[in-house]
């Protein structure tokens, strides 16, 4: 069963490299960007066929390793 | 004095610090980060580098290293844990200090001398140091600390700010602040003031051949004080 995650900054915090990515874009002509923020996708492959547990157990993931809860939010997309 | 520096994949400090630590008295072992014992140290210490590459956050997968829970559980009961640079990011990885440290402001790597001012001296690491100014150095992607309201205003009631970023005569101000910190932090304690994470490097400034000395106090005084 694979199963994505997506790792996003929460609002308050800085991010220096989303706001460059902004600036690179505005340069290029897409002047109507409001905002870029930048985050991190995981696909994970688990042998784990139940959905329920496949995910809980994604869920133990992104709060023990994948995303530090001090600066960034989680979001389990995809269970298939 | 024993001490114990863990070398994880991608530590580059190590030596350094076994060489400093050596210097100033210390009986130092070196440790690998796949032991699950600690030796029996007085002073355990994550140095800096660039463990894991920095893959998925600086300092997460060291944090969870096997012998990372010998050393949680050492620090818990008491023993002096200090991390610089990548060391300090394992710690805040590992909760052990609170908050995080983020990409530098103008993400751009840093590498230069800077000033901090020892802003508590209730410690054993900075108890017995007479200049309130330190120039040390920094090499860092990721010095830029970070915590949340509730935290910082913890971590100032507790005054667990162990040093911040200044001018020559300690002068606590944004255009000295090199990496975008909050309220130019380089440097924080746990609470019982046992466990120190700061991004200068004390041991790159023992010896005047290496631009500096200040790192010399510093190491003086927690050899000194630990005694």
């Amino acid at each position: 069963m694979k199963i994505s995650v997506i790792i996003t900054l929460k609002k308050d915090v800085l991010d220096p490299q989303g706001k460059v990515i902004h600036q690179a874009l505005d340069g290029m002509g897409f002047d109507d960007v409001n905002e870029v923020r930048q985050g991190k996708y995981f696909e994970i492959d688990t042998s784990e066929t139940n959905p329920k547990k496949a995910k809980d157990k994604v869920e133990e993931m992104c709060k023990k390793l994948l995303a530090n809860l001090v600066i960034e939010n989680y979001k389990i997309i995809d269970a298939q | 004095m024993k001490s114990a520096v863990i070398t994880f994949p991608g530590s580059n400090c190590d030596r350094d610090m076994d060489v400093a630590l050596k210097k100033f008295g210390f009986k130092n072992k070196m440790v690998w980060h796949q032991d699950v014992e600690l030796p029996k140290s007085d002073l355990v210490v994550l140095p800096g580098g660039f463990s894991y590459g920095d893959y998925l956050r600086c300092g997460s997968m060291a944090s969870k290293s096997k012998i990372m829970q010998s050393v949680i559980n050492f620090a818990n009961s008491g023993g002096m844990v200090m991390g610089i640079c990548n060391g300090f990011q394992i710690l805040v990885e590992t909760g052990l200090v609170p908050g995080v440290l983020l990409r530098n402001k103008y993400l751009e790597f840093i590498c230069k001398n800077v000033f901090v001012k020892i802003n508590d001296k209730s410690n054993i690491y900075f108890k017995d140091i007479s200049s309130n100014v330190l120039e040390l150095h920094i090499a860092h992607n990721d010095g830029n600390y970070f915590c949340t309201n509730d935290q910082l205003k913890e971590i100032e009631d507790n005054a667990q700010v162990a040093i911040n970023y200044c001018d020559p005569e300690g002068k606590i101000e944004e255009p000295f602040n090199p990496n975008g910190s909050i309220k130019n932090i380089a440097g924080i304690f746990n609470k019982e003031k046992n466990v120190l994470g700061m991004m200068p490097h004390p041991e790159r400034m023992i010896d005047p051949s290496l631009s500096g000395e200040d790192g010399s106090y510093f190491f003086k005084n927690l050899i000194n004080n630990l005694k």
